[in-house]
């Protein structure tokens, strides 16, 4: 079935840039942040404080009253994307064959602020006072999990963990899955791990901009690059063979996945150089296709200063100099972990849909000209491919490849 | 000695693992299967854990859930009750 075309048909998306795939697009368009101070907790004493936050944090009232004594932040917004997604698709699980149906979710984080919640009542009254619930609630496949039982999708299931780059991951995962005849399968990633506990954690990567100013704390690519800001959130959606898609009248087609590759890095202090090269272009092979025909390319972006240069160094070796647009709209999100890379395919479909590139936000002042920033404004382009990028801390790279439909 | 009624049951039921699905709130669910109402095994032994540690008795969840409907499961949890308080 390799000669099956994948198509993305629908888009969920929950983001600290809003609820819907038109508002993360406003956003990325107008430059307008979704980064604030932690208001979660008092934050004051830790290194640093700002956060990319969802609006309206406690999806309660978008999930099942029943769901919630079982269910992490995180897998509310896993659950509220995937009923998005299935909706802007116009599917209705119900009216299909179960075993049709698969998903595929990346997870980073777990589901922390459930589980800190339940550590502090096992420290503080017992193990007695423990929720059964933590039994999966903490769990890196809940969010497959969770979906899957909810609107009865009991095909092939999957969870991939590889930081940031999983959510790219979980998408070429579901490309494969599809085309091993699965006509539809729900893909993507969120995390969010905005408690006390969670952010201890996240601060331990020593890549988090101590920065307060949202519109200077992550800037990737750029002279003054400190780190990154985490966020929260990220998104779902639906990928079906194409032809599936067509005979059940489905209603848009967004863009075809047609390329994926994953490397490895080597350990630190190898004399082997980096993989993120080796992903691009077996991305693009995959894809059959060759550099010039890359249109855009959605980065990374991690705002730190190696990273940045490992990133740009691997773009100039695959595109040459200033070969090919860059863009990013993380510094407006933060980082997203399993959920960045889901949210840069949304972007990078509706870009393809609309022929525009977002700029990378204000501010970036870049540390040399070897990539073609997308600055200031939107730049207007015949787009025909687009290439995502993201990795993960521990060696992961992913590269995803998509086309116009 | 402690005696738990369908009041304190679907208090904590609620508590334990959210309203109960396909029913008008306060409706009377003493017959009405869990598998229905949505309530699953866990669901059952998170409410028999809150329960004993309201009752402050152990109430041992293994045979309650087992049982199709909440009032068989209150009468079993009461059955325990009055054996643990003789």
């Amino acid at each position: 079935m390799s000669g099956t075309t994948v198509a993305v048909t629908g888009l969920g998306v929950v983001s600290p840039t809003g609820w819907t795939p038109a508002e993360h697009w406003d956003a990325l368009l107008t430059g307008r942040s979704g980064l604030r101070p932690l208001d979660r907790f008092d934050a004051s004493g830790y290194s640093s404080r700002l956060a990319g936050q969802v609006a309206g944090h406690e999806a309660i009232g978008r999930v099942p009253d029943r769901l919630l004594p079982q269910t992490d932040v995180s897998t509310r917004f896993a659950l509220v994307a995937a009923q998005a997604a299935l909706a802007d698709a116009v599917v209705d699980p119900s009216a299909l064959r179960d075993y049709d149906m698969g998903v595929v979710t990346a997870n980073a984080s777990g589901g922390f602020e459930f589980t800190h919640r339940e550590f502090r009542k096992l420290w503080q009254d017992g193990g007695d006072a423990v929720s059964v619930y933590e039994s999966f609630a903490w769990f890196y496949a809940v969010n497959t999990g969770q979906i899957s039982i909810r609107h009865g999708m009991r095909g092939p299931g999957a969870a991939l963990v590889a930081e940031q780059a999983g959510g790219l991951q979980a998408l070429g995962q579901a490309r494969r899955t599809i085309r091993k005849g699965v006509p539809l399968v729900v893909g993507g990633g969120v995390d969010s791990a905005l408690d006390p506990w969670g952010w201890a954690s996240q601060l331990s990567s020593g890549r988090v901009s101590p920065s307060d100013d949202p519109a200077a704390a992550y800037r990737p690519f750029s002279r003054d690059a400190s780190g990154y800001v985490p966020g929260e959130g990220g998104a779902l959606l639906v990928l079906e063979d194409l032809a599936a898609a067509r005979a059940r009248g489905a209603g848009q087609v967004y863009g075809l996945v047609t390329g994926f590759a994953m490397t490895f890095d080597p350990p630190p202090g190898s004399d082997r150089p980096p993989t993120l090269a080796r992903a691009i272009r077996s991305a693009l092979d995959d894809a059959r296709l060759t550099p010039p025909d890359v249109d855009v390319v959605v980065a990374d972006a991690a705002g730190v200063p190696h990273l940045d240069r490992a990133e740009a160094d691997a773009l100039c070796e695959v595109f040459g100099r200033r070969g090919v647009p860059v863009t990013t709209g993380k510094p407006l999100t933060g980082r997203l972990y399993s959920g960045g890379g889901p949210l840069d395919v949304v972007g990078a479909l509706l870009a393809l849909r609309e022929g525009v590139v977002p700029p990378v936000p204000a501010g970036c002042d870049p540390v040399d000209d070897s990539l073609d920033l997308v600055l200031d404004a939107p730049r207007e382009l015949p787009l025909r491919h687009a290439l995502v990028l993201a990795r993960g801390r521990g060696g992961f790279n992913a590269a995803l490849v998509l086309s116009r439909a | 000695m402690p005696h738990l009624t369908m009041t304190d049951l679907q208090r904590l039921l609620v508590a334990s693992a959210g309203a109960p699905e396909g029913v008008a709130p306060g409706a009377d669910i003493s017959d009405v299967p869990f598998e229905d109402l949505g309530y699953d095994s866990l669901a059952l032994i998170e409410t028999v854990t809150k329960m004993s540690r309201e009752v402050g008795v152990a109430v041992d969840h293994t045979d309650l859930i087992a049982v199709p409907t909440p009032r068989q499961f209150l009468a079993g949890v009461n059955a325990q009750l009055q054996v643990d308080a003789r």
